[in-house]
Formats: C-alpha cells, structure tokens, sequence
C-alpha cells in the first residue's frame, strides 16, 4: 500500500525546474504587457511635499506614473489591507496610499511603461521632495522602551527568585542582527484582463487564497473576479505569507490602464518586504550542581514596525523544553522606523531557541558537564509550561543517535583541547523544537477511467517539494503509479488551502487528500460490488484498498475489481469527490518537532578563519513521507544555520536609517564553500495521536538550534564565547 | 538605469577617438561591474563603446623574457593560461580567490584594474559619498566602515580598491599599458592607482581619453616560493577584509629578493619597498616576517568598525611569508589555510 510514502521519491516538478519549464510569476507574457519599475523613498521618515514626475512621462513608452496622488481608489480602512497572517495590533502597510513616510526605501511611485528598461530609466527621473522627520532605527537606542507582547498568562512559580538562590548560575545576553530571507526569485506579479472585468494575478507567494481575499478586499472586487496563481515558488520562507506591495502596484497599473501589468522587484526593493527582527534575548538559568534545573528566565526584546506589532515569541520554548520547576517568560517589542519585519524561518524558535541553548552550553560549562548529559538530566516527557504530555517526542533517540553517528563521546570537554595541525576543533552541539501544526484544508481528486487521477487544492509548493508528496500520497491511497497523478496547486480558484507556512503543509495536505481519497474508494466499492458476482459484494469501505489499479479486498487480496471493470460497469467515466480535513482541537497534548544537532568547526588558531567542517542534525518529526525532499529541507536548514551563525546580518546606518548592504555580494550567506559534510538522521517516531497519518512537518526544524550548535563548537575550539552573531572571525580576537 | 547610447570600437585608435570626443562615455567590456554600478545609477554614462571585440586578447612572451597580457583576455583565460599557471602562478592564484567562476569568466583583465570600490556609500545614491560626488563628504569615516581602509587613507574617503587581481600584479612589479590620443604610454603598476588624497573620485592615473591595452609582467615571477592568502568573512565569494601577495627569492634560507602587497587595505594595492628591504639578506623565519609586517603596516589606522583588519594584517602577512618560504602557497579550492 505504501509503494511511495516514506520512500527516497525525486521531485515530480524537477524536470520542468531545470529545463526552464517550470513559469515563476514574472515570466507569464501576453502581448501588450505593461511593465512597471518602482520609486523609491530615499527617507527614513516624513512625508512626500512634491512629486514631479513630468520629466519621466515626457519619456517615449511611458504610459503614466502613479503616486498617491493618482492612482486608482483603493479602500481608505486599514482593516481592508489585513491579511490573513497580519499582525493583530497595527495598521499595515498601504502602498501608495498617501505622502506618509514610514520607512526608506518605501514606494512611493510606480512607473508604468512599454518596457521594462524605458520603465527604469522613467524611475530614475521622478524628482521627489520631502519634508523629513525625526527617526530610529536602532533597536539599541529603543529598548528601553520595548513593551511586553507575549508572556503566558502566569508564571511557573518564582523565576527571579529561584534563579537568585540557586547553586549554579548562567546570565547572558545574545543578539541576532536584522537577517534577509533572500530567496532566489524576487517578488514578482503580472496581472493580466481575462475578459469580462476579471483579473488573474500570477504572484510570488506562500498563499494563493490569502493574497486574492486581500486584492479582493483592497480594490473591492468580487471573488469570482480575481484569481491569484503561483504555480512555482522559488523559495520564499516566509516572506511571502502577506501580499507583498508589488501585487498591489501591479493590480493598481492594470486597473488605471485597463492594460496587463508587471512589476518585478529588484533585490534591493525586496529587502523592503520582510526580514526576521534583530533581537536582543537575555537567558537567565539556575541549576543544581547536579544539573537538574531550578528556574529558568528568558526574555526578549525584536524590533518591530512604527505602524505593526509583528512578534514571534522567542521565549515560550524556553518554558517548555526543560524540566525546571520555575520558568518566567517574555517577548517584548521595540519600536523603529522600518517595514513591518515577518516570518522568517522557524520564526521566533531560530532565534529564540539560540539563546536558551547557548545559554545551556554556558551552563553545562559552570557545571562541568558534559551538554548532553546537562540536557538529559533536565529532559523532559510533558509540556513543561502547559504539563501536558507530547503526542510523541524522540528527542532522547535524537541525541543518542546523532551523538553515535557524530562519534561526540571522543569529545575532550576543555576548550582549546582539540586540534588538527594549526586548527583548532571545536565539537558543540544544541537541541532543536518547532511546533507540529496542522490546518483545515480541502483537496479535490479527479479519477478517470483510463487510471488517471488529478489531485487540486490551493495550498502552495515553495520548493519544499509539496508537489511531490502530494503525488505520493495520492498515489499510494489511490492504488496508482505516480506518473498517472498529476497535481494542482497555487490557484486561488482550486479547494481551500492555507499559507504555506509553519511547516504545517504536508500534513495538512496529506490529510485532505487522504479523506477524499476515501471517498473515491467508497464510490469506487460501490460501482465494484455492482459487478455480476462481485467478489467484493460483501465487503465494506473499510475492508478494501485500492492496490495496483484495483479494488482488493484487505483480508483476501485475491479478491478484487479493476477499477476500470467497476467504472466501465458503472458507465462512469471520471469520479469527482472534494473533501475537506479539519484536525481536531485536542489541548490533551503538546505537538512538537524536536532535534539534536552536533557541529565541527576547525578554527585557524592565528587568524580566526573558521569552516564547520560536520554537522549531524538528528530529527525526530513523525512519518517522514519523502525521505529526499525531507532530507533537502534538513541540509536547507542547517545552511540557513551556518549563515545565521557565521555570516548574516542586514546592516544598517541608523544616521540615514537605510539598509547598507541590500544585495547578495554584500550581504553574506553560505555559499558552496562554506559548507562541507552534513548528515541527516531522520529518528524514527511513530506518532498515531497527532494525525491519522502521523505527519509532523520538517520545513523548520532544520534551522532551530543549528546556529547554537555550531556558537557552543567555537567556544569550544578557541575558548571565546561570542554571543552577538554573526560570529565573524574579528569577534575572536 | 540611464538610457545610453552604445557603439563598437573598430580598433585600439577608434576606441580612443570615440572616448575623446565624449567625456561621459564609457567603455565596456566584460561588464561584471560597470553594469551592476548602472543599475544602481552611480554610473551614468551617455555612451558605452564596446571594446569586447577588440583583438586583445593574447597571452604572449615578450623579447625580454617576461610576458604580455591583452587587456581583453578573461580573468578565467589568464588564470589557466600555461605561461601564467607556471610562470606566475601568484597571479593566477590571486585571480581565482576572486570574484565567482561565472564573474571571471566575463571580467577583462583590464576591466579588473578598473573595478570600483565596494563601498556601501559610494553604491547608495541616496547617501554623501566624495568618491561618486564630490564635495558631498564621505559617509564611510563615521559609519558602516568594517570593510574599509587602514592605510593611506584620507578624511575624505576610507574606500578599498576590491581586486585580488591587482595585488599580485602589484608584488610582480606590473606594468600597464595604455593607448591615448598622444600615442603609447606605459605606467608602473605602483603608479597606476591612487590614493584618495583630496580626489578620491580618481581611482587611477589613466586620463579620461586614454585606454589600457595590456600588462606586462616582468621574467621574474617567483614561481616557486609565493602565496596568495585571503581572509574574508566567508570562504568563497567576498572579497577580502585582508589579502597578501608574498613572493620570495630564497638562497637556503635566506632571502634573496622579497615582494609583499597587501588587499582590502587601502585605495590601492599596498607595498613598502621598505617592508621588502627589511626581508632582503636575513632568514626566512617568524621574526622577520614579523619585522616586514610592522614596516608594511606603518601608520595604519582603524576606524570605529575595523581596526581589527591591523592585527589581521600583520598576522596574515606572516602567515603569507610562512607559507611562501615553505614552498606551500594557498590553495584557493581547499579552504583550510595552510
């Protein structure tokens, strides 16, 4: 039955990927395309005085310039613009709405033109006048006026007062810069006329349905006249979960010029959409001089929007993950004169979960013990803020796997003590968490008499390879070979799927069409047992599978019906069925993902250059339905953690309020010759209370405690500990 | 991006017609960095003449046994070429620390010389920066300066020249050739970048109507005791916070004839014939290389963000003789420093 689910399957879209097939949403072309380029504010804050575009519209091929002075109507409320994963306190961002300044780089006008290029160079000649305001940027300058956002509704006990009189003691603060997501493909949109006053938008998102109730509600248009699609995704990770203000922009040119449009952003306009909030996190963690815990104390402080009140609770996991009998906790927000940050990656556990396990090295280090034994001896099977118990959590194999395959019992515990030649080694390692979540969502299946399915729903592939599992999925309950599955996605029109976000897809997906694969197979039992002498006249929905493009009866597998015969008996020649999964609201139990990870890195000694030579990251997440894509998502991960830890941060002027470094030169991520060898475990976790299919999601998890892990191996290869990533090699100095 | 008129130049003599008669033309070659500073509008020529087609693009030997680079030849193509690979093989290293494939496959070797500094400011139209305005100030002295200079620096700019190409070809005592409406001229490699002073808009002596034509390297290329070692923040792809060029002569263990330039550091690929004077006669070991590095560094300066590149330097530089005496240069595939 399970001829692909759980196996090594390569992605169903590879081939169109790599051959170019495969459309982003800025290569949809149809004749008379408008294309858009964007005006930029080169202030931090204040309003527009003038804007004279009359020397960009006397360029031949520009067909109009819009501002907020011009543009079509958009709704005035700020409740129209709230999108589905928009922060609940706030307004968000309107573009071209008006001549507020709120952050530089804005987007003040948008030039609209027969080509791409007349476009740009239209851009560069709009002359703006402002009238500046004060600002910041800082998030230093602004902490001492950060207010709590997130903090449970009561505390463990006494923190501060246990953490005071216990035995052992570790404080620190950490720090994680502004980070950019920087996915391969830009923010892109074409809205293209259909006829009849209805628009298609072919977008860059995480969410077809999110980003067409929003155009829906911004320009008050009907459902069934705008649909969004984003059939390929080249990666987004959580920038594209809002509508991004190019779809905006681009619905705005096709409604003033009645004329299809495309605004495309580039790199240095998509720093503006979205980036993971620097944080300043303070650990705070007692512990008997037997390593059990006593308190623990974490809280945060990330910068957010003047205008929004994003925030990620970078703190709950520290009240969760360990045993300990007294825990306080709380996320604080800091206001600055930027964009609204947004989910990045594992967003608030990336972070968050850095600090508490750093800050678990530091004290494993107080205490003289080794960090998974320090980890184990505070290990814990319940919640421990909610004392519930987890629907499943393998943590304990984790370690014990990952630690075996990474060979962590040669480790020398003092730092420095291991070398190779003029290297020092440093082996550290941290555990990760992320949340096992699951949402309503619907699939449609489509079953024709020639063996054929097709399976639609509106949820979204951003290259985690959803496309794939879906196929599997379908085809192992459908009883079909997966080249006869052919899958739909990233339509707003298709059956109700969620952001992709949260690394609550698979699961979700599966589900949905699990359920209406059911129904297929209740139909399909149905038409069977209508045949003459049916062998499976007596069997129920339950008692049959479909195998091998039949309908066999579990228990007796030498009975069954061809679906073919049962569609031909039944003169159908295509059965529909929709179904929609909602998932239980069970708070019996905690649902969680968990990993240990364990890093190499090899430090020259005279000159700080540092390589992370291994990483084992051992994952405990449910059924793993592709163990290829899964595994990819877990290397993904880890890289993201190697740049989290050694190379990423947004830098800004605070004088000028401007990014400084918005491109993929200056700003730094790994690239191939940064990482080396990275071992992937999956850990074997039965989990049948989760879900059905006990799917846990593995879109995250790569990156929680990757950057900690390879933060504990530098202090253990030089004896510095740097807690301000990213850890550059003057930090070691 | 500016609308720009584009013409081809038919040969060297046409090109500098074209350039004379058109004060904000430019020529283009390879384009790796011309475009990109297009995009961004801190160039704005009204004219790119297309010098791409130019028959400069040879590798040959000179009569007096050193060897002549056409300006056009790919950074890729020079890399590899036998003469550079045997006969200088820092240059060749120092090339492939550079840049990524896909960019030294389309960089000019003469295009690499006249590459513009990496300088958050200067890339940022919206900001005051000397270099691409001047008189506006410079933004760098008292802001985001991790990346800029320590020596030969001036209040009114802290920018780094970004080649690694042009450190080697600074320690191999290079000269450029140039063509100009009065003829041929030659300028030692020392000479052909500038120091900011009180111009930093200048990044070179080449006059605006005057073109490079080629390199030429000297016979010596010291072939068997040199490096190129790059310290960057990450291990491909970024260019140096600190990079040296060591080449050596040795007798035993004496030196003969000593070459030390380093990167990142200054507007200009930085030498100190003293540095290299003080090598000259004495053993290859720490404590000399130690002394050179103290005379190459003399009046560095840090500024709020990296005055850590001073220690850096002076470590690198002896890591760089090291590796250099020892016949171990730096691998630019592998990572781990030797």
């Amino acid at each position: 039955m399970n001829a692909y689910i759980g196996t090594s399957t390569s992605r169903i879209d590879g081939r169109a990927k790599v051959t170019g097939a495969a459309k982003y949403a800025g290569e949809f072309n149809i004749d008379g395309l408008v294309y858009g380029a964007v005006v930029e504010s080169t202030i931090a804050k204040g309003r527009i005085k003038h804007i004279d575009a009359s020397e960009a519209l006397r360029v031949r091929g520009v067909l109009d310039v819009l501002t907020h002075q011009n543009r079509p109507r958009m709704a005035d409320a700020s409740a129209a613009y709230k999108d589905d994963v928009a922060p609940e306190e706030g307004s968000p961002f309107r573009p071209l709405y008006d001549d507020k300044i709120m952050f530089s780089f804005q987007p003040i006008a948008l030039v609209l033109a027969e080509e791409w290029e007349t476009a740009r160079f239209a851009a560069s000649l709009v002359r703006v006048e402002y009238e500046t305001a004060a600002f910041t940027t800082d998030l230093q300058a602004q902490r001492n006026s950060a207010f709590v956002v997130e903090k449970p509704e009561s505390h463990r006990g006494n923190a501060d007062k246990a953490f005071a009189a216990a035995a052992v003691r570790h404080e620190a603060e950490y720090f994680i810069p502004i980070e950019h997501h920087n996915a391969m493909e830009p923010f892109a949109a074409t809205a293209i006329w259909d006829g009849g006053g209805k628009l298609t938008i072919y977008n860059k998102t995480q969410g077809v349905q999110n980003v067409q109730r929003y155009l829906c509600s911004v320009f008050n248009m009907k459902p069934d006249d705008l649909r969004v699609r984003s059939p390929f995704t080249g990666g987004a990770f959580g920038s594209g979960l809002r509508p991004q203000y190019e779809t905006v922009l681009a619905v705005l040119g096709a409604v003033k010029l009645r004329r299809p449009v495309r605004l495309a952003l580039t790199r240095r306009q998509v720093y503006t959409v979205g980036y993971r909030p620097a944080t300043i996190e303070h650990v705070a963690i007692g512990a008997k001089p037997d390593g059990t815990l006593d308190a623990i104390v974490h809280e945060a402080i990330a910068v957010t929007s003047q205008h929004e009140d994003f925030s990620r609770n970078d703190t709950a996991w520290s009240g969760q993950l360990y045993k300990s009998p007294t825990a306080r906790y709380e996320h604080r927000l800091a206001r600055v004169d930027l964009p609204t940050p947004c989910d990045m990656r594992a967003p608030g556990a990336a972070t968050g979960v850095y600090a508490l396990e750093c800050a678990m090295d530091e004290l494993a280090v107080a205490l003289k013990l080794d960090p998974v034994d320090l980890r184990l001896r505070c290990y814990s099977d319940r919640d421990q803020h909610t004392n519930r118990p987890y629907t499943s959590k393998q943590l304990r194999e984790c370690y014990r796997q990952g630690a075996q395959a990474f060979g962590w019992s040669k480790r020398r515990a003092a730092p420095r003590s291991m070398r190779d030649g003029t290297e020092l080694v440093g082996w550290g390692m941290a555990s990760g968490v992320w949340e096992a979540l699951q949402m309503e969502t619907a699939a449609r299946i489509t079953l024709t008499a020639n063996g054929h399915a097709e399976v639609a729903s509106a949820v979204s592939d951003i290259g985690t390879g959803t496309y794939t599992i879906m196929a599997q999925v379908a085809a192992d309950l459908l009883g079909l070979p997966l080249d006869n599955v052919t899958i739909k996605l990233g339509d707003s029109t298709l059956p109700l799927g969620q952001v992709e976000g949260g690394s609550w897809t698979a699961a979700s997906v599966s589900h949905a069409i699990a359920k209406t694969a059911g129904e297929i197979r209740k139909e399909l039992l149905r038409l069977a047992q209508a045949v003459p002498d049916s062998p499976l006249a007596n069997a129920t929905v339950d008692g049959v599978a479909l195998v091998d493009g039949r309908i066999v009866h579990k228990r007796a597998p030498d009975r069954a019906v061809s679906i073919a015969d049962a569609m031909r008996q039944g003169k159908v020649d295509r059965i529909e069925r929709e179904g929609t999964v909602q998932f239980e609201d069970d708070d019996s139990h905690a649902r969680n993902t968990h990993s240990a990870i364990f890093a190499e890195v090899k430090i020259d000694e005279e000159l700080g250059v540092i390589r992370v030579t291994r990483v084992v990251n051992a994952v405990a997440a449910g059924r793993i339905l592709n163990t290829k894509t899964a595994s990819s998502q877990i290397m993904g991960g880890v890289v993201w953690g190697i740049g989290m830890a050694l190379h990423e941060e947004t830098l800004l002027d605070h004088r000028f309020g401007r990014f400084m470094n918005p491109n993929i030169a200056e700003y730094h991520m790994p690239v191939n010759a940064d990482v080396y060898d990275i071992k992937v475990i999956f850990v074997d976790e039965p989990d049948t209370r989760i879900n059905p299919m006990g799917i846990k999601g593995v879109g995250e998890i790569g990156i929680v405690g990757t950057a900690a892990a390879i933060a504990n191996a530098i202090y253990h290869a030089t004896g510095k500990r740097v807690r301000d990533l990213p850890i550059t090699l003057d930090k070691l100095r | 991006m500016i609308n720009f008129q584009y013409a081809r130049a038919a040969d060297v003599a046409d090109a500098v017609r074209q350039i004379a008669a058109d004060p904000k033309a430019k020529f283009i070659a390879g384009g790796t960095n011309l475009i990109d500073l297009m995009k961004e509008e801190v160039e704005r020529p009204s004219r790119l003449i297309d010098i791409s087609r130019l028959p400069l693009d040879n590798v040959e030997e000179t009569s007096g046994g050193g060897v002549r680079i056409g300006a056009l030849v790919p950074n890729s193509d020079l890399a590899h070429h036998p003469l550079i690979a045997q006969r200088y093989p820092i240059l060749a290293s120092a090339i492939l620390a550079g840049a990524s494939a896909q960019l030294r496959n389309m960089a000019s070797t003469g295009g690499n010389l006249l590459q513009r500094t990496r300088c958050y400011y200067f890339y940022d139209i919206a900001t005051p920066c000397n270099k691409r305005e001047p008189g506006t100030g410079c933004s760098a002295v008292n802001g985001v300066n991790r990346m800029h200079a320590i020596l030969g620096t001036s209040e009114t700019c802290i920018a780094t020249h970004p080649s690694d190409m042009c450190v080697a070809l600074a320690a191999l005592e290079a000269k450029v050739l140039v063509a100009g409406p009065g003829g041929q001229r030659t300028i030692a490699f020392a000479d052909f970048h500038r120091l900011p002073g009180d111009t930093p808009h200048r990044d070179t002596n080449l006059e605006a109507n005057e073109i490079v034509t080629a390199i030429e390297l000297p016979a010596r290329g010291f072939a068997k005791n040199y490096t190129y070692l790059k310290i960057r923040d990450r291990l491909s792809y970024a260019f140096a916070l600190v990079s040296v060029a060591a080449a050596l002569e040795l007798d035993g263990q004496a030196i003969k004839e000593a070459r030390l330039a380093l990167g990142g550091v200054a507007h200009k690929p930085w030498r100190d014939v003293n540095a290299e004077a003080s090598l000259r006669g004495q053993a290859a070991n720490r404590d000399s290389f130690a002394r050179a590095a103290e005379a190459l560094l003399h009046g560095a300066k840090g500024y709020a963000h990296n005055t850590f590149k001073i220690d850096l330097a002076r470590r690198a530089i002896v890591r760089a003789l090291a590796q250099a005496s020892q016949g171990t240069p730096q691998s630019q595939s592998s990572k781990k420093i030797r």
